[in-house]
């Protein structure tokens, strides 16, 4: 099989590459205007349940303020674990007594409202895409992604399933990847420990980049997601 | 001494017993994770979670019972703690004891749980709801002993204020409550179990099963007050059951050293023992806890 | 396993009959007789659990093969029913009054193969994949790697070959 130029990786002809990210906001049935969202997948009932207001980016505090928040951040890292694949099996490893993450305190917490990083484990299947851009959704931010696992950055050994989305940050961002089939736990918490100097660089602003491409991010998600039953936006 | 300085004191020393209560709650984390053979949190974890919490720049909100619930958690916590005399016979640190009494500081334990449900369940998680039926339950439950052993003390004493309990427990260790009256202090001291909600009564917040328990809807800075009320109102509680049990306190490192030991008895069984189903916690405080708070009274009717 | 076969063979049309193990045999019937094999089998000779229902994609003989699995606990054995059918008509009878669960299996099948089994419950429900728009992912001329590659993005990547690569590396004046 030779749908991949072995040397560029590029992929030969006849191939629909996602919208390409040119900055601007591509101009969607879907979008009322720039302050609401329709929610048109919904049914009328349901829209009233849900918010159609877009997410705005947060402006960071004061700088030293903000800096001394950052340290809180960086050391108070809530986990979300999303066991999307075999990769999450890492975490118990990671919480126990032999790599123990508690001491550089870390927690796995187990609702999105209270974590503030998304660990997704494994490969990602378009079922499971649509939970990880609702729980990403919900949580609350400074948000920070880490994907974890070859299947997460590429496809790894699926790159060629027919439901497996490769390149994660095409439909939510991430800020750390961390390799591997898969990776060690010193590897993930090598990738923790990598979070934790963009959080104090003050580099994690996943939540704002979300925000700021919100258009972007959303048409890829519908382009792969077929039956789009969801508000637009769950906070 | 006027209002306002008596206010002023009691806002420091509310101050110093939130530090002490949440360093407490890290110590305790470490204790938990030493035995579970792990290193643990440092010390100090607390506060960066709490600081890390006000920090969050979105908070989700669900209405206003939503917003209350956490405000009325902590209006409980610190209610519990005003109407304690933290040091006996300090100036400074006898909060607004004359003005309540110890029936007054079981309501405002209750309060903040009432308040909480309330909140919680505007939420509208599902498992927000269960956390907050399994969190009632369990308290109707352990209030009963609790109730018997403080009925018991009011029969013993012949009074309700707490500082005079205090005083009349002065003179030496086998003038506590724990010798004049041990089946009360039995009684209360199972019944701090079920508060303190270690094991094996920690299905109530149940992590694993029912995330985290009443607050899962909560985020943010919400959470931030709920742990720091988590601080306050375990510190009072201390406070309370070393006042009414153990002698009080005449200074400030007697009263750390007391509510720390009190405290550790909780750990102690919570790391030695598997968690209790909701309908057994209910069944365990209903027998033997409340049958002793009934001895207690009993053997100073006759 | 053979007396059973040759029993069963007295009623109903069967043919290739493949003892796999000592406890473990495959035949072949007749797809209108299948109901009445399968209640014969479970009634009659006691083989009363249903294991798996599963297909295979016979492309080149333009078949599909589903195969039923029957165990029976008395004498620990299993008896597998395999029936042909028409790859340009994939129809089968349902056997969900046979054994409940006999739904869940045909409507996996339906998913996965597009075979389709009228009148069991909830069978064009989506069982694992949620609004899948593609043709049956699991018959053999669906090309999962094309369809792959036309619908989600790649990550641009250098492929090296090893060897070369290491090569060129260490020894960049060779
Ligand atoms: S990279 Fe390997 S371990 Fe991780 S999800 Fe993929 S296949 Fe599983």
């Amino acid at each position: 099989m030779s749908y991949m130029d072995k040397t560029t990786g590029i992929p030969e002809q006849g191939i629909t590459p996602p919208i390409p990210d040119t900055g601007e906001m591509p101009d969607r049935e879907w979008r009322k205007d720039d302050k609401t969202l329709t929610n048109a997948e919904l049914t009328l009932e349901e829209q009233d349940w849900f918010c159609d207001a877009r997410p705005t980016p947060a402006k960071p505090a004061w700088g030293p303020v903000e800096k001394f928040y950052n340290w809180a951040r960086a050391n108070s890292l809530w986990i979300l674990a999303f066991g999307t694949g075999c990769g999450a099996i890492e975490l118990r490893p990671l919480v126990t007594a032999r790599y123990d993450i508690s001491r550089l305190g870390m927690q796995p917490r187990p609702t999105p409202r209270q974590a503030s990083v998304f660990m997704i484990g494994g490969y990602v299947s378009i079922k499971t895409l649509k939970r990880i851009v609702r729980s990403y959704e919900q949580m609350q931010g400074p948000k920070f992604v880490v994907a974890v696992c070859s299947c997460a950055i590429n496809g790894g050994m699926y790159w060629d399933s027919y439901n497996t989305v490769k390149r994660i940050d095409q439909y939510i961002p991430v800020d750390v990847y961390v390799t591997g089939c898969m990776p060690r736990p010193e590897a993930v918490m090598a990738g923790f420990s990598k979070l934790k100097e963009l959080i104090l660089a003050g580099k994690a602003e996943g939540q704002n980049l979300y925000a700021e491409k919100f258009d972007w991010y959303k048409a890829n998600q519908k382009q792969v997601i077929k039956d789009w039953n969801m508000p637009d936006y769950n906070w | 001494m006027s209002l306002v300085t008596k206010l002023i004191w009691t806002f420091i020393s509310l101050g110093i017993v939130t530090i002490w209560g949440l360093t407490l709650t890290g110590i305790v984390a470490k204790i938990f994770a030493r035995v579970q053979g792990r290193l643990g949190p440092p010390v100090w974890q607390p506060f960066i979670d709490i600081i890390k919490n006000n920090a969050k720049r979105t908070a989700v909100s669900h209405g206003i019972m939503f917003y209350l619930g956490p405000v009325f958690r902590i209006a409980g916590g610190i209610g519990t703690y005003m109407f304690i005399p933290a040091i006996y016979g300090s100036l400074y640190f006898s909060n607004f004891s004359v003005s309540g009494d110890v029936f007054l500081v079981m309501y405002f334990i209750f309060f903040g749980q009432l308040g909480m449900a309330l909140g919680a369940g505007e939420g509208g998680h599902p498992y927000s709801a269960i956390g907050v039926a399994r969190g009632l339950a369990q308290m109707t439950a352990f209030e009963v002993p609790f109730a018997l052993s403080v009925i018991s003390l009011a029969v013993q004493y012949h009074t309700l204020n707490i500082t005079e309990i205090v005083a009349a427990q002065q003179g030496g260790i086998l003038s506590w409550t724990l010798f004049t009256n041990p089946l009360a202090v039995i009684a209360a001291m199972i019944a701090m179990l079920g508060m303190n909600m270690y094991n094996p009564f920690s299905v109530v917040i149940a992590p694993q099963e029912t995330p985290i328990g009443p607050p899962t809807e909560y985020s943010a800075s919400f959470l931030g007050m709920l742990a720091t009320n988590r601080g306050i109102f375990n510190a009072a509680k201390m406070v309370l059951f070393m006042n009414l049990y153990f002698g009080g306190a005449t200074n400030l490192v007697e009263m750390i050293v007391k509510t720390f030991c009190i405290y550790f008895f909780s750990v102690f069984i919570g790391v030695a023992f598997p968690r209790f189903k909701t309908e057994d916690a209910i069944r365990f405080f209903l027998k033997v806890p409340t049958l002793v708070g009934i001895l207690a009274i009993a053997v100073f009717l006759i | 396993m053979k007396e059973l076969y040759d029993t069963i063979s007295l009623q109903f049309t069967l043919k290739d009959f493949h003892q796999q193990k000592p406890n473990l045999a495959f035949a072949t019937a007749e797809k209108q007789q299948l109901i009445a094999l399968l209640t014969y089998m479970r009634d009659v000779h006691r083989y009363t659990h249903l294991v798996f229902v599963t297909a295979v994609d016979w492309l080149e003989e333009n078949r599909f093969q589903i195969t039923y699995m029957l165990h029976n606990y008395d004498i620990k054995a299993d008896f597998g029913i395999r029936v042909m059918l028409d790859r340009d008509k994939p129809v089968m009878e349902s056997i969900h009054h046979l054994w409940e669960q006999g739904r869940v299996y045909q409507r996996e099948l339906h998913e996965m193969f597009g075979i389709d089994f009228p009148g069991s419950p909830g069978v064009n429900e989506p069982m694992i994949l949620e609004g899948w728009q593609g043709p049956p992912v699991m018959r053999r001329d669906f090309d999962t790697a094309k369809y792959s590659l036309e619908t989600y993005d790649h990550r641009p990547r250098d492929t090296r070959e090893p060897e070369s690569h290491m090569k060129e590396k260490l020894y960049p004046e060779d």
